[in-house]
């Protein structure tokens, strides 16, 4: 059997068989199957990508079933494995069995187990689906799968209004993308009479001058298709105007964000368009747009997240942000660094997100990290993992040596293949992606700052107060219902702001995904960087590698090239000198900068302005079709009315049974006369 | 008279019923209820024969009965495969329904069971009715049982919504049958497969396509003549609501694919912007409505009402994908709003409400339930691997190639959908158990998981391997197609090939400097 199929089947039938389980297998029993197939299938995926690494691969494609045939519209089942295919699944692979193990720690008092860990399966097979499509439905089978195994986990604690109501939002919000992304196949097969990704990928510049209607107008088929399929990823990667979904997801468990909202799930956009690369290439217009959204999406995130205080808010954005990068990459046609950032952020960003869930798991759920303070020598290991993820982030490294963490390698190749296309909208996204490197590094720095360095501030904290005096939290749907590990000593001192609370290091379980994903963020760049940038042959085909831009890399100026370091630095600075030097300084500034602050602050008013214009007018348009358009119009004039008139009708003929003999007579005459006069004429 | 598995079949699964139905009058409760779970199991098993024996790629008409009663009215029966899957989907339907009135029901019983096998025998005669008039009498009496259910077996408010559901559906039958009438005289046959094959003057067509789609339309139901369907099903028990939804809508749906469209197909092709526009305005408008309702079943109705717009929609397009996606529409939309109501119905059957704030949690005390619930629910939003995902996704790739702006707004049914369904599932599965009389209910018993696991089953097999339910109707869907096929409008995408590009759109040509974008990193370097 061929090994694609294990890897992708066995974490459906873990969490099938999990799922169905459940209690009446027990908690062991469904943990060590779920967390045993994803293992399987990691084990099985390095050696299709470890092979990859030594020059072209072919791609195979391995048939499972027919799915629909419809006239010409056809797909099927099947699995497609090339070199990019390759990438994605050790990143699945990797990040889902880490994070399965994790949340055997993590998870461990939570009374559903089992539900969890078969939605997390669930998950990774939807999205391996996804990352092996040989068409378009079948990509969107994945696509649409991993939104519900989304929408499954963000509400988890589903008690909990505030999970439920994100939950909804992610899956209705991700439908609008998922709406351009129909449309999308539909005008692809339409034009191609294929959805088939190989035979697109070959038809489609001989498309490329091609003009196609649309609403009534006349514009160019390839802008069009790949501008409506851009829309589908919009919403998965959450990229401006699309992306309100993703800080609220934070509602579900840690785990969660962390493989899905930060390593896979999000990510599959800039796959998409990676898969669709040579389509995207006939479309300069939607490539514009793809950069343009891209910059805008990474700056945008990067002020808000420097507004944030909760721990988990601050990577979504920063996640967010990414992700802006990756498209931004792809747009000015530097596949190969998009992937190479969506391979190396999986590895720090999931180690950033499994690190705060450590901390919060630490700090008895609290994640406002004005309550944090001063960790770095009650969790060394956490913190010493989440300086590895946020070295990474940060792109740390030495031009003159080519040696730095995993996001110093990725980070300037994108910042200098933007540069180096030459283009307006490429200039605009270097520049613009410069500018969110230093705000990436002041909010990363920040959170380090904040939540390690300076005094315990943990006092204030209802959750420490809780903690502290006893009354345990025994919600199972607070942010992590966690086995008590501050074994607290009441101490008689409370004046050094810890109020007399000992946080924990997290358990093996928890440590051992934080270790791996630490060498991650810190080799992931280095021994990959040459074969992800340096050369067409890696990829063998499945993206569209742009020889001349990579060149042209090289041929950068100096200053281009240190640019990414420079900001780097002085955001680092900037976060020291208000988080550690002066810590009145934020006050100050917010105060200063009042307007702007609180503009960043409240997310840019997305929240808002789509609550007005969207969500009110709908609930308010339904209550008016249903009691103004059904009721009020139809119901009225329409069978109420009929029985009106039926009603009248009846009182009209009461009248004519008068009981008056002459009146029967006389329309007995009338009626006569008529039949008479039909008769006869 | 030979027929092609020996006896005559259709009429066996006519007679089934019928003879079930007379015998239930005379029972008490429990065996009435006995015999009609037998004799719905019968059909079914009859069913199954039937699908297998249907020699698929074979003759459009297959095992036809015919027999001359008097005035040149005939019993003819017959069966291609879109009749053949709408039979199969009926009677899948019936023993479940059987099962859901199983305790529900206590007054009247042996009555209530002759109306239900009645129905199945009237709903199986629509089907293969191959007689013009045989095909009216089934279609207008199967009025009657569905009203006597409603307006005897349903709720507060049921005369009303019984005289509401007769009063629309009338109305369209009567102009059906001075149609039918004029068809007959100038076509001089009250054969079905006959008349799908005549010409009809175009202007005819109109009249006649006029005729038949006041009575379509209302069946099916289309906005704006959709309103006495929410009350309908607000009023009718479970098992009503099921046959209803699951059914009788697809009626409606059947008629414009076995008469408008082949009959008509000139008026049908002038008409195509009327359905169009109508079922875009079902879409937007009955999908806003399902999201502000209180009333589970309600919204179920609502929700139907801008399913079925999908319909409407593909069957209007004039192409395979359109129509082959409505019918798998209208099965999966059986299947789908059929299991949602027995939903419904399971929770009503223990808090006697339909009040979706009476209930909250139930996915802690009823996580079975949950389980199918959330299923349904996802099939209903169409999500790909159910047979939701086929039927929408298949219909809408049919519809772009008539009009991409009938599309768009159809496919915002996708976001108001999701939108709606899961508001739903939250408030009755999701959240803190409000009521303690809600968190007392108990999981789903033995008769219940048989009502819903083989609607699931049937649900995932159509989205996984929806060929099972295409291959028969493929044929038949072929020649429609081929008989639509001069009408057809062409379609307001056209693509129209140009000159391509030379470069991809990023190509930066290092050495040659060819392309404008070039310049600038030659300078550089």
């Amino acid at each position: 059997m061929n090994p694609i199929l294990v890897i992708v089947f066995a974490p459906l039938v873990a969490a099938i068989v999990g799922g169905l389980g459940n209690r009446a297998l027990g908690n062991t029993i469904v943990k060590s199957i779920t967390t045993g197939g994803l293992f399987l299938s990691c084990a099985l995926s390095w050696p299709i990508f470890l092979g990859s690494l030594g020059g072209s691969m072919d791609a195979t494609v391995v048939p499972v079933m027919q799915w629909v045939q419809s006239g010409t519209l056809s797909f099927d089942w099947a699995l497609r494995v090339d070199t990019l295919t390759a990438v994605m699944l050790v990143v699945i692979t990797t990040v889902s069995a880490l994070v399965h193990l994790y949340s055997w720690g993590y998870m461990e008092e939570d009374p559903d187990q089992p539900r969890f860990f078969a939605y997390l399966s669930l998950f990774t097979f939807a999205m391996l689906m996804l990352v092996t499509a040989d068409n378009l439905v079948q990509m969107f089978f994945g696509w649409e799968g991993v939104g519900l195994a989304s929408y499954l986990l963000i509400g988890f604690w589903f008690r909990k209004p505030s999970a439920n109501a994100a939950a909804i939002k992610a899956f209705v919000v991700n439908r609008v993308g998922d709406l351009g992304f129909m449309l999308g196949i539909f005008g692809t097969y339409l034009v191609f009479q294929t959805t088939s990704i190989p035979e697109i990928l070959e038809a489609a510049p001989g498309m490329s001058g091609a003009t196609i209607g649309f609403l009534g107008y006349r514009v160019q088929t390839m802008d069009l298709l790949c501008i409506l399929l851009f829309i589908g990823a919009m919403g998965k990667s959450a990229q401006l105007g699309l992306h309100t979904w993703l800080p609220d997801a934070m509602e579900g468990p840690t785990p969660v964000s962390a493989l899905i909202h930060a390593a896979t799930m999000v990510t599959a956009g800039v796959f998409m368009v990676c898969r669709l690369s040579p389509m995207f290439e006939t479309a300069p217009v939607a490539l514009g747009m793809v950069t343009i959204v891209g910059a805008m999406t990474c700056i945008f995130a990067a002020t808000v997240g420097t507004t944030q205080w909760d721990i988990k808010r601050v990577i979504a954005y920063s996640t967010c942000s990414q992700l802006g990068y990756m498209f931004f990459a792809a747009g000015v046609g530097a596949y190969g660094a998009a992937m190479f950032h969506l391979f190396t952020h999986a590895f720090f960003k999931a180690l950033l997100f499994l690190g705060a869930g450590s901390v919060i798991h630490a700090m008895h759920h609290e994640q406002d990290m004005r309550y944090y303070g001063g960790l770095r020598k009650e969790i060394p290991l956490t913190f010493w993992a989440m300086m590895a993820g946020t070295l990474a982030i940060t792109g740390v490294g030495i031009y003159w040596l080519h040696a730095g963490f995993a996001g110093f390698h990725s980070k300037d190749a994108i910042l200098e293949a933007a540069f180096a296309r030459g283009t307006e909208s490429g200039s605009f996204a270097f520049f613009v992606g410069a500018f969110a490197a230093l705000l990436t590094s002041f909010y990363s720095w920040r959170l380090i700052f904040l939540t390690f360095f300076g005094k315990p501030r943990w006092a204030a904290s209802e959750h420490i107060q809780h903690a502290v005096h006893g009354d345990r939290h025994d919600h199972p749907s607070d942010e992590h219902a966690g086995h008590d590990v501050a074994h607290h000593v009441p101490s008689p001192d409370h004046s050094d702001g810890t109020a007399g609370y000992h946080p924990h290091e997290s358990p093996v379980s928890m440590l051992i995904p934080l270790g791996v994903l630490t060498l991650g963020a810190v080799f992931a760049g280095w021994v990959f960087s040459h074969a992800f940038l340096d050369s067409g042959e890696f990829w063998g085909g499945s993206i569209y590698y742009n020889e001349g831009l990579m060149h042209a890399m090289h041929g950068v100026p100096l200053w281009v090239k240190l640019t990414a370091t420079v900001v780097m630095l002085l955001g680092l600075f900037a976060a020291w000198l208000a988080y550690i030097k002066d810590t009145s300084l934020p006050a100050r500034a917010a105060e200063q900068l009042g307007p702007v602050y609180r503009f960043f602050l409240n997310k840019w008013y997305f929240d808002e302005l789509y609550n007005a214009v969207f969500v009110k007018p709908a609930f308010w348009l339904g209550r008016q079709f249903w009691q103004k358009g059904d009721v009020g119009i139809i119901d009225r004039f329409g069978p109420n009315g009929a029985a009106w008139v039926v009603a009248q009708g009846a009182v009209g003929a009461k009248r004519f049974q008068s009981g008056y003999v002459t009146s029967y007579a006389l329309i007995m005459l009338l009626g006569l006369v008529a039949a008479i006069t039909w008769v006869l004429f | 008279m030979g027929f092609q598995i020996g006896f005559p079949i259709l009429s066996v699964m006519l007679a089934v019923p019928l003879a079930a139905a007379v015998l239930c009058l005379f029972l008490k409760a429990p065996a009435a209820r006995m015999v009609a779970l037998a004799a719905t199991l019968a059909d079914l098993a009859l069913g199954i024969v039937l699908w297998a024996n249907y020699d698929v790629g074979g003759a459009q008409w297959q095992f036809t009965e015919r027999a001359n009663l008097f005035a040149g009215f005939q019993y003819a029966l017959g069966i291609d495969g879109i009749a053949l899957m709408l039979i199969v989907l009926s009677v899948f339907l019936m023993p479940i329904c059987i099962l859901a009135s199983w305790e529900s029901i206590d007054k009247r019983v042996g009555e209530y069971m002759a109306a239900f096998l009645l129905m199945e025998t009237l709903m199986i005669g629509v089907f293969c009715a191959q007689d013009l008039f045989l095909f009216y009498i089934m279609f207008e009496a199967g009025l009657i049982p569905m009203y006597l259910i409603i307006g005897v077996w349903g709720g507060a408010n049921r005369i009303y919504a019984s005289y509401k559901f007769f009063l629309y559906t009338l109305l369209g039958s009567v102009l059906m049958l001075i149609a039918m009438l004029w068809m007959v005289n100038v076509a001089g046959t009250t054969s079905i497969p006959a008349l799908m094959t005549y010409d009809f003057a175009p202007e005819a067509q109109t009249w006649l396509w006029l005729a038949f789609f006041a009575s379509f339309a209302v069946k099916m139901p289309m906005w704006p003549v959709h309103t006495w369907l929410p009350d309908a099903h607000v009023q009718a028990p479970t098992a009503g609501s099921v046959i209803l939804a699951g059914v009788l809508l697809k009626m409606g749906g059947y008629g414009f694919i076995r008469f408008s469209l082949p009959m008509f197909p000139d008026a049908s092709a002038q008409f195509m912007w009327l359905i169009l526009g109508l079922s875009m305005a079902a879409v937007v408008i009955t999908s806003l409505i399902a999201l502000v309702q209180h009333d589970m079943k309600k919204l179920i109705a609502y929700s139907s009402v801008a399913h079925m717009a999908i319909v409407t929609a593909g069957l209007f397009a004039f192409n395979v994908q359109g129509l082959e996606g409505a019918m798998v529409m209208m099965l999966s939309h059986g299947l789908v709003s059929g299991a949602l109501f027995l939903c419904v119905g399971v929770i009503y059957d223990r808090l006697h409400t339909r009040e979706i704030d009476r209930y909250g949690g139930l996915s802690i005390n009823m996580p079975k339930y949950a389980l199918f619930f959330m299923l349904f629910t996802m099939a209903s939003i169409g999500l790909p691997g159910t047979s939701g995902f086929v039927a929408e996704f298949v219909s809408l790739a049919g519809v772009y190639q008539a009009s991409s702006l009938a599309t768009l707004v159809l496919t915002t049914g996708i976001i108001l959908g999701a939108a709606y369904m899961l508001y739903l599932y939250c408030r009755i599965a999701f959240g803190v158990q409000k009521n303690a009389d809600a968190a007392a209910m108990r999981d789903l018993n033995a008769r219940e998981w048989a009502m819903l696991a083989p609607i699931a089953a049937a649900v995932l097999w159509m989205g996984v391997y929806p060929e099972s339910f295409l291959a028969p109707m493929r044929k038949d869907i072929a020649t429609l197609d081929i008989r639509l096929a001069k009408v057809a409008p062409a379609g307001d995408a056209k693509p129209k090939e140009g000159k391509p590009h030379a470069y991809p759109a990023n190509a930066v040509h290092h050495e040659s400097g060819d392309a404008a974008s070039a310049t600038r990193d030659l300078e550089a370097h």
